[in-house]
Formats: C-alpha cells, structure tokens, sequence
C-alpha cells in the first residue's frame, strides 16, 4: 500500500523494477529497500525466532534490530532494511543455519 | 590500513555537524555511514523544527537534512556509505564493513556519532508481525511512502509517538488511539493538540497487555494501570488494528564505545548506558569524542550543536584551531545551556549531572 | 487536564483570548501552554508584537495592540499552536495553519471540530485557502460568533 498524496512530500513517480521473493514474482520501485517493497506487496513475516521459530516482521527499519534479515542473491544474513532494491534480485527467507550452543 | 586524520561515525545530525566545523577548522574529514544516504533520521521528519534560528527552528528536519548535506559537500568531507563501522580497537583503530568486505582504518582522532535505537516494550505476543518501533513507520511512510496498515494504535506519548501518529494521519493511515503508561502526556502538548482536535483519543494510565493474531496483528488488549504500575483486573479493552507502533524512547548506540572500553555510565535519565566525558567531550579513550545522542538521548537541535563542539574540539586537540573558534564555542556551549533549559531539559539536566556536566 | 488529554480547557482557551471588543481587528492567538524551547514566533513577526527573550523556554506574551492579525506567526509555529481570530457581523473569523490533505475550496462548507475533535453542532464557511512555499496551508474560515471559544480545526466538507 502507497501513499497516494501527501500534504508535505512529494513521491515522485519512479521506476518499476522485478525482483522475486520466495519464487514469487513482486514489483517495487527504484529507491525503495527491500524491506519497504516488501511490505508494501504484503509481505508481514520476514523472519523466524531461531528457538521456536515465531514469525518475525519488519521493527526498527534502520539496521538494529535483525528481525528483517534475509538471503538476497545467494547472500544470507542481508538487512533487508538497509539494502536497496535491484532489478531481478532474488530474496528469499534466511535459510543460513543456526548453531546453538547450550 | 588506510590512515584518515579525523574520522566521524554516524551521518546523522550530531556527525554531520561534527564534519562542517572540524573541515572548516582544516581537518581532513572521513565519515563512516551503515546506511545508503545521509541525514540520519532527520531525513524523515517531516515537521518543523522547534529551537531558535541557530538550530534551523520553523525548517522541516527533511530540509535541515539537505542543508547538512550539502555543507559535507562544500567541505569536501570524504563520505563511505553503507559502510558499518564494526569494531574500535586501541591506537583509534576501526573495522569497518562495506560490500561484504572488512577493512582497517587508522585515525588520529575519532568523533562517535552513532546516534539511538528505539526501546522494546515486553508484552504477550509483542513479537507479532504488524508491530513496529514508530520510527521504522515513519522511514516506511516518509522515505518509501510505504503505509504500514489502515488502522494504527500508537503507544507512548513522547515526542516521537504523538509526531508519528500526526505523521500517520498526515500519510492517510487512521490512528486509533493513543496509550500513555504515565499519568500525563509525555511530549509537547502542542503536538498533543494537534492530535486530539482530529479526534485521536489519547488515553492515559493505559497500557499494550497482550497482541492478537494468527501471524500478524489483528488486534490488541489494552489495559489500565494504577498510581503504582500495576494493572487494573477488569479494566482490559480490545482494540482491533493492523499496525502497533511502539514509541517507548531511545537508548544510545553505545557498542563501539563499550567495545572499546571507555568509561561508561548508565544513566536513566539519559536513555542508558553514556560515556563519561570531558568537557571538550573526549571520552576517557585518548582522541576518541562522542556527541549526539549516543551520549544521552535529546532533541536533534541539540544533538546538531553537540556535533559542532565536538568537531571544534577534536580539531583543537590536534592542531587545528577553527578561525573562529573562541566566538564559537561560547556561543555554542550557551545554545545548549538554553536548549536544556526549561521543564523540558529537566531530565536531560539531571542525566548530565550524574556523568558530571552541570547545566544549571 | 490538558497534560492529560491534549486539549485545552475552555478557561485556558479564554486566557489566550483578548477582549471581544478587541477582536473587532483580526488578532493571533497563541496556544503555547507549557514551556518548550522554541521561539520562532517571536522571530518571525514583523511588529515585534510576540515576546519571548533570550531564554527561548518562556511562554510567548502577545501585545495586542501590536498584533494586526497578519498570521505570519501562524505559518511559522512548529506546533501548529496559532491561529488569528476575528469577530465582524456576528461571525467569527478563524486563519488557522492547515497540514492535511484534501485541502477545501473557497465557498465550501465544511465540519468543524473544537479541541477534543468533537464536531460542533454548526458548520464552517470557507473564506479563504492560502497555499505557501512551505506546505503549512493557511485556511481562513466563518462560523458563527457562539463558537469563538471552541473552534479548533475544520473537520471533513459537508
């Protein structure tokens, strides 16, 4: 969901780009991060808890938090939040392993 | 190892400010920023400043975001973007993070300018997708014109919460309420006016008892809390929402700082754990200054002033003495004395206090 | 009560108001009820008629014999705090700062809400729409002169 008009800013029009999430074809747009153009295609969860795997969404946007952190182009562990999105970029769902030493 | 004369951490408010005065004193300037622009989080504020002139007042924090910019440019400061500074070691030696690399940089002196994060609040189910730290809507609405849901409920009344939830109605998002745990409105009640003349109910003594939803929000259960903190039984309501922003306060980026072992305090007043630092805000690390709000939480008016000392100084100590620089430091060290003046620096005046600054 | 509900009581509203007969000239009224450090308002009129000092977390003090309404102070307040008020014909005149979308039109009618956001029983005439460079909209609109006290905002067209 976009803002459509707003009483301060302007969003100007910008291009559309593909990129696939899951497999899945999206659009966003030049300048977006991947965490925005995700949220703005409906995407909630971005990551799981490492222990009881609970969905994990998108929370402070400024590269803190690692709840957005995912696999872009074969790269896991990205901060989706921070990282710009490409044209043709393949997002996934972090798949690295997680160790955990009790 | 690449070796720069002064490096700045951070390209928000406190470290672009820091940048213009050390570049104007002579300095040559690297800035280290984990984001891919500048500006820090003033690039989406969209609101007019408070302050006086000095501070940019009446300009939106967008604006003042270009004005600082475009000073780096002029001084020709020299900018890595999406380069996270991961370590400080002895002898000012940084590990920085760019492209999937790790570098070493060597600095005859260092400005930590790393600003905050936003604080968590502990609830039922608080990790549900749909609830975000205020802040992150306000860059997904500001900067992306991404809209978080239709329907928000907002907690905590600083300034931050009562700006964002303006933000939100300004962006077409219904605000559904506003729960404050305090007994009254934490932030101006400026802000506070403007939200409640739009019929946004602002609900004190409340607060979030548990999130519901099957993967994402759907609704929360709020509650109400006596003169102890202690929640009301019975007194539960449920409010149906898609978003929950949570605006509770900052704490300060301290990592690099406690990494690198400096004298460090925590200090409630001040948002957590702070530097101890001289008055020319050295930290107890030999050429290694910290302004902005990783030495106590506040406004980016003052974080912008603490930057330009911070640059005064950290150039002072190695030579390079600002053409104006008496002028300068006392009237930037009065900008601040009236910045934290009045109720409002109330707080920030006793956290200073306590790592042995006096404003009073 | 304010420190607990955002919205100023009609005593306190009353307190930032001149006399009636006063306002037969347009004349700003300022909402600034708790000390914040902030004084553009002061800086920005262009007849002195706002003080605040050197100390900027004073409350603003308006002499209204200076104050011609022009509501240059109304644009520049960072909190949205000032608007101008009027009386003339019975009705009252309101120039309030405006930062929502969709803005109204000249001759429209449109709710009006006071400062808790309930909807007055009477609607507002829009008189004017002033758009500036920095995207706080001066709307002036008329309702009638019982509402003087509690307008705040216009509401949604009617």
């Amino acid at each position: 969901m976009r803002v459509d008009e707003h009483p301060i800013l302007d969003f100007k029009h910008k291009e559309k780009i593909a990129f696939s999430y899951n497999g899945k074809k999206m659009f966003g747009y030049v300048g977006d991060t991947i965490a925005a153009a995700l949220v703005d295609n409906g995407v909630m969860q971005f990551s799981k808890s490492v222990i009881h795997e609970r969905p994990r969404g998108f929370y402070c946007a400024i590269g803190n938090c690692g709840s957005c952190n995912m696999t872009v182009n074969g790269i896991e562990n990205v901060k989706t939040c921070l990282t710009l999105l490409e044209e043709n970029m393949i997002v996934e769902s972090d798949k690295a392993e997680v160790i955990i030493n009790d | 190892m690449i070796e720069k004369e002064l490096v700045i951490i951070g390209g928000g408010p406190a470290g672009l400010s820091a940048a213009k005065v050390a570049s104007e004193a002579g300095m040559k300037v690297a800035l280290f920023e984990r984001s891919f622009s500048l500006g820090g989080q003033l690039i989406k504020q969209t609101h007019k400043f408070f302050g006086s002139e000095s501070q940019y007042a009446r300009v939106r924090g967008i604006e003042i975001a270009d004005i600082l910019i475009n000073e780096t440019r002029k001084h020709d400061v020299e900018i890595f973007l999406n380069a996270t500074v991961v370590g400080l070691y002895k002898d000012n030696i940084i590990t920085v993070y760019q492209d999937e690399k790790y570098f070493k940089v060597k600095a005859k002196a260092i400005i930590i300018a790393t600003g905050a994060s936003e604080k968590f609040l502990a609830f039922e189910n608080n990790d549900l997708p749909g609830i975000y730290g205020a802040g992150a809507v306000q860059t997904l609405m500001n900067i992306h014109g991404v809209l978080p849901g239709k329907e928000v409920v907002m907690v905590g009344s600083g300034n931050i919460g009562l700006i964002v939830s303006y933000q939100l109605i300004q962006a077409g998002v219904k605000v559904k309420a506003l729960v404050e745990a305090a007994g009254h409105i934490g932030g101006y009640l400026v802000h506070a006016s403007k939200l409640r003349r739009l019929g946004v109910d602002i609900i004190t003594n409340t607060t979030v008892k548990r999130a519901v939803g099957n993967g994402k929000l759907e609704r929360i259960v709020t509650v109400k809390l006596d003169d102890k903190w202690q929640e009301i039984e019975g007194s539960e309501e449920v409010i149906e929402c898609d978003a929950l922003c949570i605006s509770v306060g900052l704490s300060p980026l301290h990592q690099l700082l406690s990494m690198g072992n400096a004298n460090m305090l925590y200090v409630n007043e001040l948002g957590g754990l702070v530097p101890i630092k001289t008055c020319d805000y050295e930290t107890s690390i030999p050429h290694v200054y910290a302004c902005g709000d990783v030495t106590g939480i506040e406004e980016a008016s003052s974080a912008m002033v603490e930057g330009k000392i911070a640059g005064l100084m950290a150039a002072k100590h190695l030579g390079f003495i600002h053409p104006n620089y008496d002028s300068l430091e006392a009237e930037l060290n009065q900008q601040l004395c009236v910045l934290r003046q009045g109720p409002c620096g109330e707080k920030i005046r006793c956290g200073l206090k306590k790592v042995g600054e006096i404003y009073d | 009560m304010i420190e607990k509900t955002g919205a100023a009581t009609i005593e306190l509203v009353k307190s930032k108001f001149p006399d009636k007969h006063v306002l037969v000239r347009p004349k700003a009224i300022i909402e600034c009820y708790k000390e914040i450090p902030c004084n553009p308002c002061e800086t920005s009129c262009p007849f002195d008629a706002i003080y605040i000092g050197s100390d900027i977390n004073q409350i603003p003090r308006i002499d209204f014999n200076k104050c011609t309404g022009c509501g240059i102070c109304a644009q520049a307040c960072p909190g949205l705090a000032i608007m101008v008020a009027m009386i003339k014909d019975g009705k009252a005149y309101f120039k309030i700062p405006y930062e929502l979308l969709p803005l109204p039109i000249v001759g429209e009618r449109w709710s009006a809400a006071n400062r808790y956001g309930d909807v007055l029983d009477k609607p507002c005439l829009i008189e004017n729409v002033k758009k500036t460079k920095d995207r706080t909209t001066i709307v002036t609109v008329s309702i009638e002169q019982p509402y003087l006290y509690e307008f705040a905002t216009i509401g949604s067209k009617l």
